[in-house]
């Protein structure tokens, strides 16, 4: 588990592209969401209600959500890497950066489901 | 009087780095930063660092002057006195040897990793390897880099990443065979060049343009890598 955690990742070219992908759609959602709250300015609890229960808005959410998994994934582990190393605080630094990653991954996976689980009132 | 403010350190002697204030008189002249360490070693024969050529083509003296790297010899003091103080300091991120002086062991091994020399296996020609005037063009920006290092030791990327980021330098270096129309061993440097760390560690923050003493764009270099590889892999 520990070593699937420390290992999986995506060559160089897919990690870039997948950071650029996911960022347009984290973007796409921002606007999204900040046009919708300005175009209702008086926005009631039936208003969003009626927007959140639209199967197409759920996709959207659960795609962004899954957009800020593979993004913040990349990201942090492109962080952990550069920081938690070695080089920079010794030898306990794989071991730490492992359990890092591991809770990241854990975390990540938890958003991911507890999202489902609103979406769909599970 | 300037008040000039240096890196010391002997490892022979000293249990941990200083910094040593000398008192400089530079007569009103505009002086590059190199006569500067000249006339001080005078003062002080102790006092250690590179240099060769002393007009910006060997790319021995490579210092951090006052917060930015840059070649001592090409540095006038208008450029690098703040305050009336200079602050001359080793290049950072790479081991000390003494004073000014560095270890430039891991720089050059991540050089060699890209291979600098072309590869062509096809029979040589009688004469020479011909190439067309824009071929050649291609090659303007980059084949200029004289490896003093002052990019790659500017690096983020690399102060945290030497042994696996290739650095601005080795990159920069890696474009000028990718573009060379006289290399054919295109796919073999990509396939080297393909893994999250060696490109990729770029962030795109530019430090490398801003303190390259030759005026050269690194940058734009590592973005025509990633895009071949971005090529490659789709």
């Amino acid at each position: 588990m520990m070593a699937f955690f420390a290992r999986f990742t995506f060559t160089g070219p897919s990690n870039w592209i997948i950071q650029r992908i996911t960022a347009i759609v984290m973007a796409a959602y921002l606007f999204f969401i900040v046009g919708f709250l300005m175009t209702n300015p008086a926005l009631t609890y039936d208003q969003w209600s009626a927007l959140n229960s639209l199967l197409s808005m759920r996709i959207f959410t659960l795609v962004t959500i899954a957009a800020v998994a593979f993004h913040a994934w990349i990201g942090m582990r492109c962080v952990l890497s550069d920081y938690i190393t070695v080089r920079l605080i010794g030898p306990k630094a794989n071991g730490l950066r492992n359990v890092l990653q591991l809770g990241l991954g854990f975390i990540i996976l938890l958003y991911l489901v507890w999202t489902i689980k609103i979406l769909w009132g599970l | 009087m300037l008040n000039v403010s240096i890196y010391r350190y002997n490892p022979e002697v000293d249990a941990e780095p200083y910094m040593q204030d000398f008192e400089f008189d530079a007569q009103g002249k505009d002086l590059m930063v190199l006569d500067v360490l000249e006339k001080l070693k005078i003062q002080d024969p102790s006092l250690v660092f590179r240099r060769s050529c002393r007009e910006g083509v060997c790319g021995s003296d490579g210092v951090n002057i006052s917060g930015k790297n840059g070649l001592a010899c090409i540095t006038p003091l208008s450029e690098a006195v703040k305050g009336n103080k200079l602050v001359i300091r080793p290049l950072p991120g790479l081991p000390v040897i003494r004073d000014l002086v560095i270890d430039m062991g891991q720089f050059y091994a991540q050089y060699e990793k890209i291979q600098p020399y072309i590869i062509n296996n096809s029979p040589v020609p009688a004469i020479e390897r011909l190439q067309s005037p824009e071929e050649r063009a291609k090659l303007d920006g980059l084949y200029e880099c004289i490896l003093c290092a002052c990019c790659s030791t500017a690096c983020p990327s690399f102060w945290w990443n030497p042994e696996k980021f290739i650095g601005p330098s080795g990159l920069l270096q890696a474009y000028r065979f990718l573009a060379d129309s006289r290399d054919t061993a295109t796919e073999e440097r990509l396939a080297n060049l393909d893994d999250p760390f060696s490109v990729f560690r770029c962030h795109g923050i530019m430090n490398c343009v801003q303190v390259c003493p030759k005026g050269l764009n690194p940058t734009k270099a590592i973005g025509h890598i990633r895009n071949m590889l971005i090529r490659r892999a789709t």
